[in-house]
C-alpha cells in the first residue's frame, strides 16, 4: 500500500467520486428522503404538506391502518421463523451431509445453489402452478399415494397459505445456506476432525463440539441476511397470493403492504405516498433494530462458546 | 469390508442426496416439460415428458407478445448497468486498497454497508426523482438504480482482488515515470480481470431477476424487462397453461445456463464472502 501524498489527492478523488456519487444519490439518499416524505402528506403524487409525525400517529391509532400494519408485521415474523428454521437448521444438516466425501458431492454442491439463481417471481409462480387445485401436480401425487383426503386448497386456505409461501422461499434460498455452511465446514482443520475420530467421537459429537462452534459466526450472517430479505420480501407474495396477500391478507408481508400503500391506487389499497413512505420508514426501523438484536445475540453466543 | 452400520449410513446419505436433488430438479423439469405440451396433454398426462415437443407456446410468445423486445431490454439494462458498476467500483476499489490515506478504511466500510441496506425502502424517493429527471418509464431509470445496487458487492469483491496484487509492479512503473491512472489502466486492470469477471457475474443474477423496480418505474409495454413481462403476462395467460410455463422457462433458462457454465465463480466468490464476513 502506498502512503498517499498531496499530489495524489486529485486523482484519488477522481477515482472514488463516480462510485461514491451514484451509490450515495441513488441508494443512501433515497432512504433518507423517504424518511423525510414520511413527515409530509398530500393528495398528489408528491406529498407537499408538512404534517410532522401525523402519519405515524395515524398509522398506530387508526384502525384501518394499524390493523393492516400489525397483521403484516406478525405474518412477517411467522414467515421469518419458518424460513429461518428451514434454512438454518435443515440447511446446516444438509451442509454436513454435502461435505462428507461421497461420489457426486461436487455436483450436489453445485446443484444445491441452482434455485437461488432463479428469480423469486418465477419460483413463486412455479409453486403456485404445482399447487393448483385443478391441474397441479402436487395434489395428483398425493392422490396417487392415497393421501387424497388431506388435500386442501393450499394457497386458498388461511391456515396453510403463509406456511406454503414460506416453504417456497426456503426452497429457493436453501442452497445459499448450504453453500455458506459448507464453506465454513471446509475451513475446519482436518487434523482436528481426525483427532476427534481417533478419540472415538461419533458424528453427533463431531457436529456439536467441532462443526457447530466453527460455523456459528456463519449462522449469524445467514440469519441476518434472511432477516433483511424476509422483512423486505415482496416478489413471492405478488407471485403466489397476489399483492394483497390473499386469502384475507393472511399472507400479507411488510413488503407487499409497502407496495400497496405507497404505489397502488386508493381502490387497490393505496394510502398515498406520504403514508407509504411512513411504512417504508417503519420497515427500515424494524430491519435496523432486528439486525442489531441479532448481532448482539450472536456476539454473546460466540463469547460463550469461546469461554 | 465396510461394517454394516457404515454401509447403512452410506445408503442413508445417498438416499438423502437423491431426495434433495429431486426436490431441486423436479419443479424445473415440470416447468420445462409442461411448456412443450399442448393444453389437452397437460390435463391428460401431467407427470410424463411431452409426447412430442410442441413449440407453439414459444412461437406465439415471440410473434404475438413481443418477447424479443423484452429480452433486448433486459440484456441492454443488464449489460450497461453491470459494465458501469464494475468500472466505477474497480476505480474506487483501487484508490482505497492501494493508497493509504486518512479515510480509505472508512470509505470501504461505507460502500460495503450497502450490502445490508435494502434499497427497496427508498423507492418512494427514487420514483419521484425519476419523474423529476424525466426518465420515469424509461430503461434509464432502471439502469441507474441497478448501477447503484451493484456497487457495494462489486467493491466488496474487487477490493480483495486488487489488494492481492503485489505492489512491486506498480512501484517499478512509478519509477519509470508512469502516471497513477496509467498504473491502474496498464498494470492493475490486466491483472484483475478475473476479479472484474467475478464481480460482473455475481451481480448479473440479482440484476437480471429484479422485478420490484420495473414494477414501480416502468409503465409502457415497450420498456418491459423479462421479469416484468413474466409478472404481467402470467395472469393474462391463465387459461393457456403451456404459455404460462413457457413464460417461466424463458425467464429462467438464461440464468440456469449461465450458472451451469460459470458456477465456480459463484461458489468461490460467495463462500469467500461468508467466511470473511
Amino acid at each position: 500500500m502506498l502512503q498517499a501524498q498531496k499530489k495524489h489527492a486529485r486523482f484519488l478523488f477522481m477515482f472514488i467520486f463516480p462510485a461514491f456519487i451514484i451509490y450515495t444519490v441513488f441508494m443512501l439518499l433515497p432512504i433518507l428522503n423517504s424518511m423525510k416524505y414520511s413527515l409530509y402528506s398530500g393528495d398528489g403524487l408528491i406529498p407537499e404538506n408538512f404534517v410532522g409525525l401525523d402519519n405515524y400517529v395515524k398509522l398506530f391509532t387508526e384502525e384501518r391502518y394499524y390493523s393492516k400494519f400489525w397483521n403484516a408485521f406478525s405474518n412477517n415474523i411467522k414467515f421469518f421463523l419458518i424460513v429461518t428454521f428451514i434454512q438454518n437448521i435443515l440447511g446446516f444438516f444438509m451442509a454436513v451431509f454435502v461435505t462428507r466425501s461421497f461420489k457426486g458431492n461436487k455436483f450436489m454442491r453445485k446443484l444445491s445453489f441452482l434455485p437461488t439463481t432463479l428469480s423469486v417471481l418465477v419460483v413463486g409462480f412455479i409453486f403456485k402452478l404445482i399447487l393448483n387445485p385443478y391441474y397441479g401436480v402436487f395434489d395428483k401425487v398425493l392422490e396417487a399415494l392415497g393421501l387424497g383426503k388431506y388435500i386442501i386448497p393450499w394457497l386458498g386456505d388461511p391456515r396453510s397459505a403463509l406456511i406454503i409461501v414460506s416453504i417456497a422461499v426456503s426452497w429457493q434460498f436453501f442452497g445459499e445456506s448450504v453453500l455458506f455452511y459448507s464453506s465454513g465446514i471446509d475451513g475446519i482443520d482436518d487434523s482436528i476432525l481426525e483427532a476427534a475420530r481417533i478419540d472415538g467421537a461419533n458424528i453427533w459429537h463431531e457436529i456439536i463440539h467441532i462443526i457447530l462452534p466453527s460455523v456459528l459466526p456463519i449462522v449469524g450472517i445467514v440469519t441476518i441476511l434472511i432477516f433483511i430479505g424476509d422483512f423486505t420480501q415482496f416478489d413471492i407474495v405478488y407471485a403466489m397470493t397476489g399483492y394483497r396477500g390473499d386469502p384475507g391478507y393472511s399472507t400479507d408481508l411488510m413488503g407487499s403492504l409497502f407496495y400497496r400503500t405507497a404505489f397502488a391506487t386508493t381502490e387497490r389499497g393505496g394510502w398515498g405516498t406520504g403514508m407509504g413512505a411512513t411504512v417504508a420508514t417503519m420497515m427500515f426501523i424494524i430491519v435496523t433494530v432486528g439486525v442489531g438484536i441479532l448481532l448482539a445475540f450472536f456476539n454473546r453466543k460466540k463469547e460463550e462458546m469461546l469461554k | 469390508m465396510m461394517k454394516p452400520t457404515k454401509a447403512a449410513a452410506r445408503a442413508l446419505l445417498y438416499g438423502i442426496m437423491v431426495f434433495y436433488a429431486l426436490t431441486i430438479i423436479m419443479p424445473l423439469i415440470i416447468m420445462l416439460s409442461t411448456s412443450f405440451k399442448s393444453n389437452a396433454e397437460i390435463f391428460n398426462n401431467p407427470f410424463g415428458l411431452p409426447e412430442k415437443f410442441n413449440f407453439d407456446a414459444y412461437t406465439s410468445l415471440f410473434v404475438i407478445s413481443n418477447y424479443g423486445r423484452y429480452f433486448l431490454n433486459s440484456i441492454g439494462v443488464t449489460v450497461i448497468s453491470l459494465a458501469v458498476a464494475v468500472t466505477v467500483s474497480a476505480l474506487a476499489s483501487y484508490a482505497i486498497s492501494k493508497y493509504q490515506f486518512k479515510y480509505n478504511k472508512a470509505i470501504y466500510v461505507f460502500f460495503v454497508l450497502g450490502l445490508f441496506i435494502p434499497i427497496k425502502l427508498g423507492t418512494v424517493d427514487i420514483m419521484l426523482t425519476m419523474l423529476n429527471l424525466k426518465i420515469f418509464d424509461t430503461l434509464w431509470a432502471l439502469i441507474i438504480v441497478y448501477i447503484a445496487m451493484a456497487i457495494p458487492l462489486s467493491v466488496f469483491i474487487l477490493y480483495d482482488y486488487i489488494r492481492m496484487i503485489p505492489d512491486e509492479l506498480s512501484s517499478a512503473a512509478r519509477i519509470d515515470g508512469c502516471s497513477e491512472p496509467g498504473i491502474f489502466g496498464r498494470i492493475i486492470v490486466p491483472l484483475v480481470k478475473p476479479g472484474l469477471a467475478a464481480a460482473g457475474i455475481i451481480s448479473f443474477i440479482p440484476n437480471w431477476n429484479e422485478f420490484w423496480f420495473p414494477l414501480v418505474l416502468i409503465k409502457s409495454r415497450e420498456h418491459f424487462t423479462i421479469p416484468l413481462a413474466t409478472g404481467q403476462l402470467f395472469g393474462q395467460f391463465d387459461t393457456k397453461l403451456n404459455l404460462v410455463f413457457a413464460v417461466l422457462s424463458l425467464a429462467s433458462v438464461p440464468v440456469i445456463i449461465i450458472y451451469l457454465l460459470l458456477s465456480n465463480y459463484f461458489v468461490k466468490g460467495l463462500s469467500a464472502g461468508a467466511v470473511k464476513g
